[in-house]
């Protein structure tokens, strides 16, 4: 197909290599920040850290949903596995994320007796409720700005079908607040982001121009084939060399300046932003998307009462500065050792996109 | 006679006999079955291969297949990879109450159309009946005897230069399998799991070339790069795949992106690899690509010394990266 | 953060649509894109199409590549 074949078979590689090494020896060390778990997954896939130069490393954000909700959100979730009647449904990514404890996660629920299940489409999931009149279907709803519009109908849907038994339990994270975080901490060591292209497919590419015009930092909105990776890279250690930072967009099949608004206009109809608490990053106001008042009825949170128990991070997990940039997942003192994609103790091992398990799937250890 | 499977069809009384009698003993009829027996008296040869293999897949219908058919293909499969001609199947059933007899027959009809496939004739068998809810409708185990057709080296044979063979498309079934458990198949789908008998494609092999094969190896569980990683293993040799060199129908590669799979990683159930000489690739390749099941065999890498017993694969942009065994299975993703 | 795949509109069934790549044709939910007409390739993201692309577009796509290559 157009829209991906050509993009997946660049002709011109020894020469976007070469371009990359000269711009990357002209600017010393550089760090790249690739802000999405997808785009973590496609370098992984595709090699592409084999081909860069030493003094070019490529760090992973926190645009994982998995490597980003805490410990505490997943024992919640766990908890409400043991509410009779509840049934909890949920995207394969967060199946087998652990909660404080190694080893409990929702597979591990399930073959205990707990009514979960996976979906590909969140409407499936609104089918269920109608499916199951007498169960509490409850969808678990992680994801950024890419996923929250098609949430945000299902919403809806369930609304004006009238399902009662249908809430989803919003854990819906914005990439912009989490970004400026990351900035503004002291330990922030990264010279230019990979910005995430299906973000920015709904957000429009304009959403981060506050990188070059607040912070002085390039970015490339990018896609998700070799080619897109590439050339996005590219670009990035060129504004680098050049000390010109700006945004461009890489990915213009994609991704217009001003997005999908009409996916926005939903969004804002059912959505309002809220504090959100992020692996690593800690609280950060206004970083999350919450029901509006309206859709009471099919808020998980409200719905059961819910509040997350007291943080009890894991003892020697690393994955909140891994997915700050601040460690690469070899630093932590546990991986490949006590944590491994067979036994994760942390989401960044759990996740398929998640920065460790990239590196343990497809790295040297 | 009854609709649907209940606890007496599993009471060793009048009712296992008439489902015996009306279901199992027509379908695969044959004279050491009929003898209906503790066990079967069978012709035999001086040395034999023996394999076992249980079948719980869900849901017991998928696209290109059924739980009966993966019964057959999967033992028999094991044999040729052995190195045998596969000979006689058992066949055990574990039921649950309330499947529906109408399934069991569609189940037992694809059990003895592969079987008559194959050429391998079922000897003996079991049924047994769980309570409802204690199983998942039907779980099948099968054990297969062949004769020893070539006594194949095995892993420790593998020599630097060596040449990898598949002989199709990879991940099929894996990905047509998970497609449908999402429920995200239509009926019009080209997308069929690969499960087929493999009893050709070996013979093939082994005539044209019996001393420049190594091993044999059906990738099941775990696919294509799990498989290889179990020949690597430990050893003192690596293996390097070129990725462009692999087939990957079409719509495995769509079902693969949209669920976030890895076709290496994906089953196949009627996929030979072929680990062998370098000067008899090209040979065997023409043999497999004119043997029904393998007419899209290809070479899809070499075994090296670079990086002992790892499994790496060359991108199509030329990056290199470790392909290690898969840990849990593959689930759907959206991220 | 988000897979998605190109796929192309077969058919319009009110805010569903059957999709097809690969061979593989899927019901997909269209309720944020604009004007989608059968024949229209689109971006789908967890059973919901994100965006629109047209031919135009992964053209131009290309040859932006092609330009920055020249160009840095």
């Amino acid at each position: 197909m157009l829209y991906d074949h050509p993009f997946k078979n660049p002709k011109d590689v020894p020469d976007l290599l070469g371009k990359i090494r000269s711009y990357a020896q002209k600017a010393g060390p550089i760090r790249l920040m690739e802000v999405c778990g997808t785009h973590t997954m496609a370098i992984a896939r595709n090699g592409i850290k084999s081909l860069l130069p030493e003094a070019l490393q490529l760090l992973s954000g926190p645009g994982c949903p998995v490597c980003v909700t805490p410990a505490n959100y997943m024992d919640m979730i766990l908890e409400l596995t043991g509410i009779p009647g509840v049934h909890i449904v949920s995207y394969g990514d967060l199946l087998r994320v652990p909660g404080s404890r190694q080893g409990d996660h929702l597979l591990a629920r399930k073959s205990r007796g707990a009514l979960v299940d996976m979906v590909y489409s969140p409407i499936e999931a609104v089918d269920m409720a109608e499916r199951y009149p007498d169960q509490q279907i409850v969808f678990l709803g992680v994801g950024f700005e890419t996923t929250a519009p098609g949430t945000a109908a299902c919403i809806l849907e369930a609304a004006q079908r009238g399902l009662k038994n249908f809430s989803v339990l919003c854990l819906l994270k914005k990439t912009e607040p989490a970004l400026r975080t990351l900035i503004e901490a002291p330990d922030f060591a990264v010279d230019g982001f990979l910005c995430p292209g299906h973000v920015a497919a709904i957000t429009g590419s304009q959403a981060f121009a506050f990188l070059p015009k607040d912070y002085h930092l390039p970015g490339v909105v990018a896609g998700f084939e070799s080619a897109d990776l590439l050339y996005a890279i590219l670009e990035l250690v060129e504004m680098i060399a050049s000390k010109k930072p700006g945004l461009r967009n890489e990915y213009t099949r994609m991704v217009r300046p001003n997005g999908n608004p009409a996916a926005r206009r939903l969004m804002d109809q059912v959505f309002q932003d809220c504090s959100s608490d992020w692996r690593g990053l800690g609280a950060i106001e206004n970083s999350g998307y919450t029901l509006r008042d309206e859709y009471a009825d099919w808020d998980a949170w409200k719905k059961f009462s819910l509040k997350p128990a007291s943080v009890r991070e894991i003892p020697g997990c690393c994955c909140g500065q891994v997915i700050r940039g601040v460690l690469t997942p070899p630093d932590c003192p546990l991986f490949g050792q006590t944590c491994s994609p067979q036994n994760p103790v942390g989401p960044c091992m759990v996740s398929g996109e998640g920065a460790c398990a990239a590196a343990y799937q497809y790295g040297s250890h | 006679m009854d609709t649907h499977i209940t606890l007496d069809h599993g009471s060793g009384g009048s009712k296992t006999s008439e489902l015996i009698g009306s279901i199992l003993l027509p379908a695969f009829k044959n004279p050491a079955l009929d003898q209906l027996g503790d066990g079967a008296v069978l012709e035999g040869a001086s040395r034999l291969v023996f394999s076992t293999d249980s079948f719980v897949v869900s849901p017991w219908r998928f696209p290109g297949g059924d739980i009966g058919k993966l019964s057959v293909c999967g033992t028999v499969n094991d044999l040729c990879m052995a190195g045998g001609i596969p000979k006689y199947l058992s066949l055990s059933l574990i039921l649950e109450e309330g499947f529906p007899m109408a399934d069991l027959k569609t189940i037992t009809g694809s059990i003895e159309a592969q079987a008559r496939e194959a050429g391998v004739t079922i000897v003996t068998g079991d049924t047994k009946v769980v309570e409802a809810g204690k199983g998942d409708g039907i779980y099948i185990n099968t054990a297969g005897i062949g004769f020893l057709k070539s006594d194949l080296p095995g892993r420790s044979a593998i020599r630097p230069g060596d040449a990898i063979l598949l002989s199709g498309s990879a991940g099929c079934h894996g990905a047509a399998v998970m497609m449908a458990r999402s429920g995200l198949i239509t009926n019009e789908s080209p997308l069929v799991s690969d499960c087929r008998p493999l009893h050709q494609l070996s013979a093939a092999v082994l005539d044209a070339a019996p001393d420049a094969i190594r091993i044999l190896r059906d990738p099941t569980r775990g696919g294509v790069a799990t498989t290889l990683n179990e020949f690597t293993e430990g050893m003192s040799f690596s293996i390097e795949l070129d990725s462009p060199s692999i087939p990957v129908a079409p719509a495995v590669e769509t079902a693969c992106d949209m669920l976030g799979l890895d076709p290496l990683y994906c089953a196949c159930e009627g996929r030979m690899l072929v680990v062998c000489s370098p000067e008899s690739a090209e040979k065997l390749l023409t043999v497999m690509r004119n043997t029904p099941g393998g007419e899209e065999a290809a070479c899809i890498g070499h075994v090296t010394q670079e990086m002992p017993g790892k499994v790496l694969l060359r991108t199509a942009i030329g990056g290199r990266r470790i392909l290690s065994k898969l840990s849990g299975a593959q689930l759907p993703r959206i991220c | 953060m988000c897979l998605a795949i190109p796929m192309k509109i077969k058919k319009i069934n009110g805010r569903s649509a059957d999709c097809e790549a690969g061979g593989l044709t899927q019901s997909i939910r269209v309720d944020f894109l604009e004007d989608a007409r059968p024949g229209d390739y689109v971006m789908v993201h967890a059973g919901f199409a994100i965006q629109k692309m047209t031919e135009a577009e992964a053209l131009e796509n290309l040859k932006l590549l092609e330009d920055i290559r020249h160009a840095l």
